[in-house]
C-alpha cells in the first residue's frame, strides 16, 4: 500500500508541472493597436484631406524644401571655398620651390 | 569639359526654378495631403544617394585593385555627397513622417537600414581623416561595405513590414505624379553629378599640392 502511495506521489510530482505546461486553449490576441499596413500606390485626389491635424502640412513642407537648399548651397560654398583655400596655398608652394628655397 | 560643366549646371538650374511649379501643380494624395509633396525631392534624394554611395563604393573597388589616384577621388568624392544627401534624406523622411504617420522616427528596416549606411560613409570620412597612414585602404573597405547596404536598403520595404511606403509606389503613381517626379529625380541626378565633378577636382588640386610639398621638401 505505502508503495502505491509512492508511486502515485511521484507520478503527480512528476506530471503536475507537465499538466500545468500544457498549452492553453488559444486566445484571441489582445486588442492592441495595431500599425497600419505599408501603402503600395498613391492615391491622388483634388484637394488636401487632413486640413484638421495638429501641425500645419505646409511648414513641414516649406522646413523640409527651405532644409534641402540650405544645405546644398552651403556645401557647394563649403566645397568653392576649399578649392580657393588650396589654390592659394599652391601658388605659394609653387612659388617656393620655384625660387628653390624651402 | 568645363564647357559640359556650365551646359549642364544652367540645364540644372532651369530644372530647379521649374521643379516647384511642377510639383504645386501636382495632384494631393488622398490620405496624405499636402505633407506628400515633400516625396517629390526626398525620394529623389534617395536617388541620389544611392548613386553616391555606388560611385564611393566602385571608385573604392578600383583603388583597392589598380591604386589609382583618380579612383580614390571617385571614392571620396561619392562618400562626401553620401554623407550630405544622406542628411536631407534623413531629414526630409521625418518631416513627412510626422504628418503622414503621426511620429517623427519608426526603428523599422527601411529608416535603421537607411541610418546605418549613413553611418558607414561618415565612418568612411572620419577614416580618411584622422586614420592617418594606410587609412585610404581601410575607408576603401569601409565604402564596400557602406554600398553592399545599397540593395538591403531598397528591398527593405518590400522584405519586412513597415511604415514606409513600398517600391511599388513609384512605377504605380499616377500621370498628374509621375511627371514632376521623374523631372525631379533627373535635375538632382545631374546636380549630383555636378557636385561629384566638383568635389573631385578638389580631391585632384589636393593630390597635387601634396606633390608640390613633396617636391618643396627634396
Amino acid at each position: 500500500m505505502k508503495r502505491y502511495v509512492s508511486v502515485a506521489l511521484f507520478v503527480l510530482t512528476i506530471g503536475a508541472p507537465a499538466l500545468a505546461q500544457s498549452p492553453t486553449p488559444a486566445q484571441p490576441p489582445p486588442s492592441a493597436p495595431s500599425k497600419p499596413a505599408a501603402q503600395d500606390e498613391f492615391v491622388p485626389v483634388d484637394k488636401p484631406m487632413n486640413a484638421q491635424d495638429t501641425i500645419p502640412a505646409p511648414r513641414l513642407v516649406a522646413i523640409a524644401y527651405g532644409f534641402i537648399w540650405v544645405v546644398l548651397l552651403g556645401y557647394v560654398w563649403s566645397v568653392r571655398s576649399r578649392l580657393a583655400t588650396v589654390e592659394r596655398e599652391m601658388q605659394t608652394v609653387s612659388k617656393r620651390v620655384g625660387s628653390g628655397g624651402r | 569639359m568645363r564647357r559640359l560643366f556650365v551646359t549642364v549646371a544652367v540645364v540644372t538650374t532651369a530644372m530647379f526654378a521649374y521643379a516647384p511649379f511642377m510639383i504645386l501643380n501636382a495632384p494631393y494624395e488622398s490620405t496624405m495631403g499636402l505633407v506628400q509633396k515633400i516625396f517629390y525631392f526626398h525620394a529623389s534624394l534617395g536617388m541620389a544617394m544611392f548613386a553616391a554611395a555606388f560611385a564611393s563604393g566602385i571608385g573604392s573597388a578600383l583603388f583597392l585593385f589598380t591604386r589609382k589616384p583618380a579612383a580614390d577621388r571617385l571614392a571620396v568624392a561619392g562618400a562626401e555627397l553620401t554623407s550630405i544627401i544622406g542628411l536631407l534624406v534623413l531629414v526630409t523622411g521625418p518631416l513627412w513622417a510626422r504628418k503622414a504617420w503621426g511620429v517623427w522616427w519608426q526603428w523599422d528596416a527601411r529608416l535603421t537600414s537607411t541610418l546605418v549606411m549613413w553611418l558607414i560613409f561618415n565612418a568612411y570620412l572620419l577614416l580618411r581623416r584622422y586614420g592617418g597612414p594606410g587609412s585610404d585602404r581601410l575607408a576603401a573597405a569601409v565604402a564596400l561595405f557602406g554600398m553592399a547596404n545599397v540593395p538591403f536598403v531598397y528591398w527593405s520595404v518590400n522584405v519586412w513590414r513597415t511604415l514606409h511606403p513600398k517600391t511599388s509606389v513609384i512605377p504605380s503613381l499616377q500621370p498628374g505624379m509621375r511627371g514632376p517626379f521623374w523631372f525631379c529625380v533627373v535635375a538632382f541626378l545631374l546636380l549630383f553629378m555636378l557636385l561629384l565633378s566638383l568635389r573631385m577636382e578638389l580631391e585632384k588640386r589636393r593630390q597635387e599640392l601634396d606633390e608640390l610639398y613633396l617636391a618643396a621638401e627634396e
